[in-house]
């Protein structure tokens, strides 16, 4: 009693409501929807078991990793390269790139989504042109297919790779560049046995942010991929909406959250690991 | 035992300047460097010498002028085809790697055979005796011990030349002096030529060759440490270089060290006193005690003596005369 007395310090009293409140409005729903996987229609794993059975169910749920992997790299090569130039450059080009990225930032994603659409569509600005020059007879398929997804995706998530990167990179003392060249290391040599196992944390930082934001998709997969390319978000809300089949909508959404916690602990691990051999110089 | 490349490291500055815009960080440097010297560049901070070390690096480039390694110019040879050691500001060791794998790297990245670098870094973290922390990461490393692995890291694959930034600025006092005697005992066995640049003059005293005293990019004097503390000639060297009085005469300025003046009660010394006037003031410093003078001219004096030789205890106020040998004041160029 005496030592529950002491770690409670009187400031939890303060905010216990608000704390309360919390979990009431927060884990109580999950907990709902958790509960819901395995009771609707009917008590037990039924749920699950279609994970293992239905084919069209563990096609989404490929389809949505595939998608996520490929927007995970895809956004972090690019992203890579744009911290690069931008740790490497004139200050003020620095400020510009920094200016448009968060540009970029603060526009909504359904705009953003639409305008790939006017621009790579099949009446699209890139491929009337195309067409006005003669250089194509048919209009290229960008849109409506799993390459518009892509396109779409990593152009969101560009500035969620970059920003960690560049945090990475600016923390970098550049004189252990010099050291690499100064004892024989060609450019590339010193890339790769020294800037890039520092950035590592970064990369990694950046990958599992993306990738777990990818997972949660929706209105870009439902827009660019024109109803072809179904990813799990979308997935759920047509189970919630139109099928009204809530248990498979609680099972995936369930799955989700689990995969993603597992990922934040790997990655609570790692940037632990990080500190511990990339902290102190 | 190290086998350093005896035939060769001499290095040739012919002319070299420096300019960042119209600014002239480095101006006109002529500068021989023999093999096997330890040759230091000291001065102010802003005194171009650090820009001057990193255009030999091959870091900066050069905006007139050559540098040569035993007479084949390196001027557009880039910094990693140099092959020179370099010691940087703040060490710059790479944090992922062990101190095996910082010391080991020049040779790893020359692709030589893995036995061949094993032995080469034993021999190397025995030579800073650092063997026992070969598996450690920099991180886990005191300042010292990291100045250590930077140090066999620079020598590991035989430089003809050994460039060091500075490598004691982040120690304490007497880490320093400690490490001094190391860097000096490491030299005379590898037999590099070191250049070294610091602007502490201790340093520059102890270790040095021979010293390069720079001031706005420019070369105020090259010596071994007892030409340039016996005979500066200017009041910059003099000045920069340990303490000095400066004696206004009517055919010039002379140069006198504090510690060669004898200090006598007025009328009780040998001879003819060279000044006479009175103590201002008397700091006590253990082995020695620092006293102003103010000669009947108004010129004012430090004079240093050895508190052993005070056998008659001054008194600040007290009248005295100043004596020093022929010779131990020394004329300036204007």
């Amino acid at each position: 009693m005496n030592a529950i007395r002491k770690s409670l310090h009187p400031g939890w009293l303060l905010v216990a409501p608000f704390l309360l409140l919390v979990i009431a409005l927060y884990l109580g729903p999950i907990l709902n929807i958790l509960w819901l996987s395995v009771t609707d229609p009917e008590p037990g794993m039924g749920n699950y078991r279609k994970l293992f059975v239905s084919d069209s169910l563990l096609r989404i749920f490929w389809t949505t990793i595939r998608i996520c992997l490929i927007t995970t790299v895809g956004s972090v090569l690019l992203g890579y390269s744009i911290a690069y130039a931008m740790v490497h450059c004139h200050q003020k080009q620095k400020s510009y790139m920094l200016t448009l990225l968060l540009v970029s930032f603060w526009i909504s994603i359904l705009v953003r989504t639409f305008s790939w659409l006017m621009l790579l569509g099949h009446r699209g600005l890139v491929n009337n042109a195309l067409e006005g020059m003669g250089v194509i007879s048919e209009p290229i398929a960008f849109m409506r297919n799993e390459l518009g997804v892509l396109i779409g995706m990593i152009h969101y998530m560009i500035p969620y790779a970059v920003l960690p990167l560049l945090v990475n990179m600016q923390s970098l003392d550049m004189r252990v560049m010099d050291a690499s060249r100064n004892l024989g290391a060609s450019g590339q040599q010193t890339f790769m046995r020294v800037y890039l196992p520092l950035t590592l944390p970064g990369i990694v930082a950046s990958s599992l942010l993306i990738f777990i934001l990818s997972l949660g998709f929706y209105v870009t997969p439902a827009v660019l991929g024109g109803g072809k390319v179904l990813m799990i978000a979308e997935y759920i809300s047509v189970q919630l909406l139109v099928t009204l089949k809530w248990g498979t909508a609680a099972m995936l959404a369930g799955l989700m959250l689990f995969g993603v916690l597992a990922m934040l602990y790997i990655m609570s691990r790692f940037m632990k690991l990080s500190a511990v051999f990339g902290g102190s110089a | 035992m190290f086998e350093a490349n005896s035939d060769k490291g001499s290095l040739q500055v012919r002319n070299v300047s420096k300019y960042f815009g119209t600014f002239c960080a480095v101006d006109g440097i002529d500068l021989e460097i023999q093999r096997g010297e330890f040759l230091t560049l000291l001065g102010p901070s802003g005194s171009g010498k650090t820009t001057l070390l990193m255009m030999i690096a091959g870091f900066l480039d050069i905006t007139t002028g050559d540098i040569a390694l035993d007479g084949n110019s390196i001027s557009d040879v880039p910094a990693e085809k140099r092959n020179f050691g370099m010691v940087f500001q703040g060490y710059a060791l790479f944090p992922h790697m062990t101190v095996r794998e910082n010391v080991g790297y020049a040779l790893s990245v020359r692709k030589r055979p893995e036995s061949e670098i094993r032995e080469k870094v034993n021999e190397m973290l025995d030579l800073v005796q650092l063997t026992e922390f070969a598996d450690r990461k920099p991180g886990q490393l005191s300042g010292g011990q990291q100045q250590r692995v930077a140090l066999a890291r620079a020598l590991c694959f035989e430089p003809p030349v050994l460039l060091l930034d500075e490598p004691l600025g982040a120690l304490d006092k007497k880490l320093r002096v400690e490490v001094q005697d190391q860097l000096k005992d490491i030299h005379r066995r590898v037999g590099t030529t070191f250049i070294y640049v610091t602007h502490d003059q201790e340093e520059a005293l102890s270790m040095s060759d021979r010293i390069v005293i720079m001031r706005d990019g420019a070369v105020e004097q090259v010596g071994t440490p007892y030409e340039l503390y016996e005979k500066p000639i200017n009041e910059f060297a003099a000045g920069f270089l340990g303490k000095s009085n400066f004696l206004h005469r009517s055919d010039g300025v002379y140069a006198l060290r504090p510690e060669k003046i004898d200090i006598r009660p007025s009328g009780t010394g040998e001879g003819e006193p060279r000044l006479s006037g009175t103590i201002q003031s008397i700091t006590y410093f253990g082995s020695m005690q620092r006293i102003m003078f103010l000669t009947t001219d108004g010129e004012e004096l430090e004079v240093d003596i050895d508190s052993w030789r005070n056998r008659d205890p001054l008194a600040e106020g007290q009248s005295a005369d100043l004596f020093w040998d022929k010779g131990a004041a020394v004329k300036l160029e204007e």
